[in-house]
């Protein structure tokens, strides 16, 4: 079974319709890159798994989102519980304005979980996970805001798996860092990839190519193409795949 | 049960948000039921055109229009003073003025505004009053002109502040639009600037009006107690907002027609400051269109 | 004379007239400053604080209604903040675009603007006579509170505003409920701001002597308040009735009662200016 799916998904912002006719099936413990110029959708899209636009008022879907075979938007879930079950990093840090120990255990402490010894072994095997631990483990009451932007960012990737989801989405996590902290972040999502399916927007080609398994490429709302990356940077079935990578356009 | 405690709380905010509006409608209930009791007794057309105001001698008088004229008279007073300076200050910040003395002059202003008034009504009794006898012997102790003025000086930081915003609003293309063709501070500000942000300048003044006309602790403490039908500013009147607070120390029975005039004056100064508020809020939406 | 010789003359004139006009306003306050504290400073001394008001000026002091003030300031304060920060929170953080948010964001511009004496007409009959409240302490924080209302309401919403939309993404991100965002991230974020507002709506409160006099704030009160229930005087009606009695006496310890007065609000507004730049430096983001 797919582990993410969705069965001819429409957006519509308003009367623009931003996502036509989308279907796609990604396998779990994969990571997946989702392709394509800027507003092809690709964001949109990836924020319907954790249903984060109904955040945005004036947003209408149709077609289905299925996690593990259950429908997202058509059974009766609660949508707060859902987001639990799926991580989500997004392009610039945002990590709260407290300090790094609770930035990480935010998610259990509202759940309730206030155990003192669960909140340490949590803040450590994900700050570990998140390969942040060494750089900060001496001071973990350190304001969050005191880090560098790549530091925040590991953060931030630390804090969303501190609730041990089983899909982490990522938008465009290192657009806005340094490329020392890109490639820390990209090494992170190779080691994640064992426990976590990963779902990674990303406008850089090089990136997709170096960490993904499989590529989707959108353009104006569409889902043009999705395939092993190997193949798809090397020998792409549509001719706008192939403009794109070759960057006729962008 | 997570949902019920989210909904609860929901509930509860609103609830919260609800008590302004209660407010509102308390206010004019109130108002209302007692101004149409005091009608009952007292002719409509006596009040809103009798030029007498004794509600509390034997001899009932209740013509409103002496302290309509207290109130306006003070009022006239107060803006003919905060209209130029304030604006004049809010150009001079938008224009002219440097870091440093914006620095210095903002909060200034914000002191003038904090002042509590019946501070200001002291400083007219005691001090701007006898200064004034010196130039103007005719000026009684109590009296329209010391109480305006110093209330005209309480009211600058309501023009200057939101003329100032007014000004800020315009977009730069303007003002670099008057500067590229060569015009001085001057002209960039009242032939650009200023007509630019008139509507902005208007409501401000039109605030500053209503807030004059609410004012009470200046004029109960320095322009007097006795309603006159009069324009002379060096004599001493009463305005709405005095006699009001005049009954309220008094020893007037509740349930009387005397106590009723409580209402009544307070339902006249309530007309006023609500329709001049609208209409300046009316003013702003309609013009805020133009630069957006 | 040229023509731009002649502009840039009046350039200068209006400099002048410009700097004029904000001294003007300086030089009031100056001046005003000075009339109360050569008056008054020499009548403060630590009878005046503890003596209660009196027939006789020499004997009279401000004991009663310096604790009037601080009961109705406190009572005031547990009335209006929770109400109006909840207010705030509802308008910015639930209020949708629709007929029922704008209504209540139009009544309280109106609110706003409504001279203060008109919210003592409102006290008087509501909490004074209606809920049989009479002229108490609690019939006056009652109708100040509703006064200030607006003002917490709108200082919340401002600093609410501020608050990011990527902190409360990263909140809702991790499955945690509006309120839950709200408590754990929007309000922490935004307490200094909120701070600031109340901090400046009561010291605005304190001022306030109109309402408080139609609600029942007494002049001559020989006891100090020891219930909510209890009749009261507060400072700046005190500082009213001093001012139109004739003895001279008597305008010596308005001007004095006027300095205690000056010195808690600009205390306050100190305060509130401190708190808002040490809250803007913390959380930049």
């Amino acid at each position: 079974m797919f582990k993410l799916e969705a069965r001819n998904v429409n957006l519509y912002y308003g009367e623009k319709h931003a996502l036509k006719n989308i279907s796609i099936g990604i396998d779990p413990n994969t990571v997946t890159a989702f392709i394509g110029p800027s507003g092809c959708g690709k964001s949109t899209f990836l924020r319907c798994f954790n249903r984060m636009n109904d955040l945005i008022d004036n947003v209408k879907i149709t077609g289905d989102i299925l996690i593990d075979g259950k429908n997202v938007y058509k059974s009766k879930i609660d949508v707060d519980e859902h987001r639990k079950k799926i991580g989500m990093v997004f392009q610039k840090p945002n990590p709260f304005p407290k300090s790094i120990y609770e930035n990480v255990i935010y998610g259990l402490r509202i759940n309730g979980i206030n155990n003192k010894q669960v909140l340490d072994e949590t803040v450590e095997r994900s700050l570990k996970q998140a390969a942040l631990w060494e750089e900060v483990k001496d001071d973990l009451k350190k304001s969050a805001l005191s880090l560098s932007g790549g530091q925040q960012q590991r953060l931030c990737i630390a804090r969303a798996m501190a609730v041990e989801p089983s899909v982490i989405l990522m938008d465009e996590p290192a657009s806005a860092l340094d490329p020392i902290s890109t490639s820390k972040i990209e090494d992170l999502i190779y080691e994640l990839k064992s426990k976590y399916t990963i779902v990674i927007v990303t406008h850089n080609m090089q990136q997709a190519a170096r960490i993904s398994d499989k590529t989707a490429f959108f353009y104006l709302g569409e889902l043009i193409e999705y395939n092993q990356t190997a193949t798809m940077f090397t020998n792409p079935d549509k001719e706008q795949t192939q403009n794109y990578i070759t960057g006729r356009f962008g | 049960m997570v949902k019920v405690k989210e909904k609860a709380i929901e509930g509860f905010l609103i609830f919260c948000s609800l008590i302004t509006v209660f407010t509102t409608l308390g206010i004019i209930i109130v108002l209302a039921t007692e101004t149409i009791k005091f009608f009952s007794e007292v002719s409509i057309i006596e009040f809103f055109t009798g030029t007498e105001w004794t509600p509390l001698f034997a001899n009932k008088k209740f013509g409103i229009l002496p302290l309509v004229c207290g109130t306006l008279l003070t009022t006239l007073i107060a803006i003919s003073v905060a209209l130029p300076l304030g604006l004049t200050i809010a150009v001079y910040l938008n224009e002219y003025a440097n870091q440093k003395f914006t620095a210095i002059v903002k909060p200034l202003l914000e002191v003038l505004a904090a002042i509590p008034t019946v501070v200001y009504g002291f400083f007219a009794l005691t001090f701007v009053t006898p200064l004034l006898q010196q130039f103007i012997p005719d000026l009684s102790g109590f009296n329209a002109l010391s109480a305006g003025l110093v209330m005209g000086i309480m009211i600058i930081p309501y023009i200057s502040s939101l003329s100032e915003d007014a000004l800020r609003a315009v977009p730069k293309s303007l003002r670099e639009a008057a500067y590229g063709m060569g015009s001085t501070k001057l002209q960039t500000a009242f032939r650009v600037m200023v007509p630019a942000a008139s509507s902005g300048i208007v409501v401000s003044i039109i605030l500053a009006i209503s807030r004059a006309i609410g004012e009470t602790m200046i004029v109960a403490v320095a322009a007097g107690q006795e309603p006159k039908f009069t324009f002379n500013p060096l004599t001493s009147i009463e305005t709405i907002t005095t006699y009001i607070v005049q009954v309220s120390m008094g020893d007037v029975p509740q349930n009387s027609l005397e106590y009723r005039t409580i209402f009544s004056a307070g339902m006249a100064l309530f007309i006023f400051t609500f329709l001049l508020n609208n209409i300046s809020f009316w003013i702003k939406k309609k013009f805020q269109q133009k630069y957006e | 004379m040229s023509n731009s010789q002649l502009n840039r003359l009046k350039d200068l004139a209006f400099k002048i007239f410009a700097i004029f006009c904000t001294s003007v306003g300086l030089i009031v306050l100056v001046v005003l400053l000075y009339v109360v504290i050569s008056q008054g400073l020499s009548r403060i001394d630590w009878d005046f604080i503890t003596n209660l008001p009196s027939r006789s000026a020499e004997r009279s002091g401000i004991y009663t209604a310096l604790f009037g003030m601080i009961w109705v300031l406190v009572l005031t304060i547990l009335i209006s903040f929770p109400v109006g920060v909840c207010a705030g929170i509802y308008l910015q953080e639930y209020g949708k675009k629709g007929f029922l948010t704008n209504f209540i964001e139009i009544n309280i511009s109106n609110l706003a603007g409504v001279p203060s004496i008109i919210y003592g007409i409102l006290g008087l009959e509501l909490f004074g006579r209606l809920l049989h409240l009479g002229n108490s302490i609690l019939a006056g924080s009652l109708t100040l509170s509703l006064l200030i209302l607006p003002l917490i309401i709108v200082s919340t919403r401002e600093a609410v505003k501020a608050v990011p939309k990527s902190l409360r993404e990263a909140s809702y991100g991790l499955g945690a409920t509006k309120w839950q965002t709200i408590w754990n991230v929007v309000l922490p974020s935004s307490f200094g701001g909120i701070m600031t507002g109340l901090i400046l709506a009561i010291s605005r409160a304190i001022g306030e002597t109109a309402p408080l006099i139609v609600v029942g704030a007494l002049v001559y009160v020989p006891f100090v308040p020891s219930s909510p229930m209890d009749e009261f005087t507060v400072l700046p009606s005190q500082i009213f009735n001093w001012v139109t009695r004739p003895q001279a006496g008597f305008v010596t310890n308005a001007a004095a009662a006027i300095i205690i007065l000056l010195t808690f609000t600009f205390m306050m507004n100190g305060i509130a200016v401190i708190i808002r730049n040490r809250f803007n430096k913390k959380t930049k983001f």
